[in-house]
């Protein structure tokens, strides 16, 4: 169960930021003391690739959480979310609009097709009381529509946006990086801030805790549960679709760019303990590690081959997560 | 006429029996004992690629490969069952299926090309098989619906192993371990207290479902005499599901009923996109080469979805026995 008393944040800020730091200094004193084109003087650029990649993750991880913290179900959809992100604002930037604005839309539509669907779709089956199982192989039928009616509306070719395409990069450390790369990791540092932020200090954040924490107290209390339900599936959709456009900056937006990186999403919620926004970012950044970090002793099309293989262990030893708690999970 | 003559060719033929043994797997996982294995397809990989290793790679004859995708095939239902069969249901879902999505990007890595042939996968590892055909050669059939002497073999031997499988889950579900099994998709808790292991018959089910799954794969291996990493995407599975649940979700039999509907349907369907396609009533750009073996994908999507918001016990099954994960 999550617990309120557990106050979010105050633990968890240190741990990433002192353990973000900790690694940045190891990979800079090894970085810089390694000779030329061994695997150690490659070591900054995995860890900074690497966080990069966990900071992307993070966003589609947050809303995921989100989502099961106040609804129990798992969104095996939520990788389309992450797709009509990158597409919307694909689409509108190359009719001229700036990126920015386009992702801005694209944000507005993720959180529009999510609250629909909650509309249209998740509150009708609860109030059928489907069952967990229904709930999941209809996310997953979605999912496999949504995905394909992509591919016919998108096509199958991988597209990029056409501003910052090409960029000079700095070099510091025996790390290299673009304004692109930095702008990436900005980003997603706010917008993961804001959302913690929002979380742990509004009324509306204190009622969503509320609402996954117990519900049926939290409705007692007077709490719309019906309205929370609403603004998180709307939330967790515009947190997927900002991390769309982040993974379509970073590489290239195509048509199952979220089914491929949903796995990943998956393992760092588990890895961070279910439901707990705070834990998915530091499953996130613990996930997007493990796979550039693998880079540097196997080949690179195997690096969400490691990552899933972390979250296989983790199930092993720790199934509750890093941060969850023991009897969340276990059935018996 | 061609078009229906097409859909039964397919529904008939191997790849509806694989899909059909694939599905009596899935079947005992999600209909008996009421675990959701999203990752059947993972299985199914494994089973092609032991056959196509143990006779390519090694240079084994094929009973010796047959014995490896069987061994393989526990080890990985060990492997992903024991970490997660004693947690919440989901985390058995999200585990499979991206098990299923592991084990594909380690076979088409370049690192293991030495053994699983990378991307291209592996060829030519079945000619044992076909040899032992006691088929005239020659093809066979009822006017347009032929088949040939090789296809037919494989056809027999996969139809076989689905029903010989679907007739162990019958018997299963019969015995003292099928009514616990069949109690522990109703309510663990219950079995719990009544003394029985639910982790043991729950790894039991998974092993036997999965050695399931790789047998279809193993028939996929034999009946295309090729392996190729990226036929086993997750898709796979879902078709798998589409399969169980039409057919009947906890029927003996269904499995076998909804693989023949499924095939069938879905070859239908594609024709029928084709035939507008051809019309040109539509632009040309929703019928790109993409986009054409996009359809039958949404089709399946949105057909799962309405299944199970509408009869999630699927079209012959019982809605009293089916109301999973309700509580």
């Amino acid at each position: 169960m999550p617990d309120l008393r557990n106050r979010p944040g105050l633990g968890v800020a240190p741990l990433v930021l002192g353990g973000t730091t900790a690694l940045l200094m190891l990979g800079w004193a090894v970085g810089a003391n390694a000779p030329e084109t061994s695997v150690l003087s490659e070591f900054p650029q995995a860890l900074v690739d690497g966080i990069k990649f966990g900071l992307i993750v993070a966003t589609g991880a947050i809303g995921l959480s989100l989502i099961f913290g106040t609804t129990k179900m798992i969104n095996f959809a939520h990788g389309e979310l992450i797709t009509l992100g990158a597409i919307v604002a694909w689409y509108f930037q190359s009719i001229g609009l700036p990126l920015w604005l386009a992702a801005l839309v694209a944000v507005v539509a993720g959180a529009g097709f999510g609250g629909a669907l909650e509309l249209g779709l998740w509150r009708p089956l609860r109030k059928r009381r489907t069952g967990l199982f229904q709930l999941l192989i209809i996310s997953l039928g979605l999912s496999l529509a949504v995905r394909h009616i992509y591919l016919i509306v998108f096509g199958g070719a991988s597209k990029a946006y056409s501003a910052f395409r090409v960029q000079d990069s700095w070099n510091f450390w025996g790390v290299s990086m673009t304004p692109r790369d930095l702008g990436i990791m900005v980003t997603a540092v706010l917008v993961v801030s804001g959302t913690a932020w929002m979380i742990h200090s509004t009324p509306i954040g204190q009622a969503m805790r509320a609402v996954a924490d117990n519900r049926d107290l939290a409705e007692a209390s007077g709490i719309s549960v019906k309205r929370v339900i609403l603004v998180v599936w709307m939330m967790g959709s515009g947190l997927a679709a900002v991390g769309g456009v982040l993974l379509g900056l970073d590489g290239s937006v195509s048509w199952d760019m979220g089914f491929a990186i949903l796995m990943v999403v998956f393992a760092a919620v588990i890895l961070g303990g279910l439901g707990k926004s705070n834990g998915a970012l530091v499953g996130a950044l613990a996930i997007g590690l493990v796979s550039q970090l693998s880079t540097l002793f196997s080949p690179p099309e195997l690096r969400i081959f490691w990552a899933l293989l972390a979250l296989m262990v983790v199930l092993l030893v720790r199934p509750q997560g890093i941060l969850g708690s023991r009897n969340a999970t276990r059935i018996g | 006429m061609d078009v229906l003559i097409d859909a039964l060719r397919t529904a008939l033929g191997p790849q509806a029996a694989l899909y059909a043994l694939a599905a009596v797997g899935l079947n005992l996982h999600y209909g008996y004992t009421g675990m959701l294995n999203f990752g059947q397809v993972g299985f199914m990989l494994v089973g092609a690629y032991g056959i196509a290793i143990g006779v390519s790679t090694f240079g084994w004859p094929l009973w010796a490969a047959l014995i490896l995708t069987i061994v393989a095939a526990v080890g990985y239902a060990l492997l992903l069952g024991l970490p997660t069969v004693r947690l919440r249901a989901d985390y058995l879902a999200i585990t499979t299926l991206a098990a299923g999505e592991a084990m594909r990007l380690l076979f088409r890595s370049h690192s293991t090309e030495e053994v699983t042939g990378g991307v291209f996968g592996l060829t030519r590892f079945a000619n044992e098989f076909y040899e032992l055909n006691p088929i005239p050669r020659g093809r066979y059939g009822f006017g347009n619906l032929v088949f040939s002497h090789q296809t037919l073999w494989v056809m027999i031997v996969g139809w076989v192993l689905a029903v010989a499988a679907a007739l162990l889950v019958w018997r299963l579900a019969k015995s003292p371990w099928g009514r616990v099994a069949l109690s522990i998709r109703e309510d663990e808790e219950v079995v719990r207290s009544a003394g029985k292991s639910v982790v043991s018959i729950k790894i039991q089910s998974l092993v036997l479902g999965g050695v399931m799954g790789a047998g279809a794969g193993a028939v996929l291996a034999i009946s295309q005499q090729a392996v190729a990493p990226d036929a086993f995407i997750p898709e796979v599975t879902f078709f798998a599901y589409a399969a169980v649940i039409l057919g009947g979700v906890g029927r003996a039999w269904g499995p076998l009923v909804g693989a023949v509907m499924f095939w069938f349907l879905i070859s239908v369907f594609d024709s029928g996109i084709r035939a507008l396609a051809d019309t040109g009533a539509m632009p040309d750009q929703l019928f790109s080469a993409d986009a054409l073996g996009a359809y039958r994908f949404v089709l399946v999507g949105f057909g799962l979805m309405a299944l199970m918001i509408f009869r999630p016990q699927g079209i012959f099954g019982d809605r009293n026995e089916m109301v999973l994960g309700d509580h």
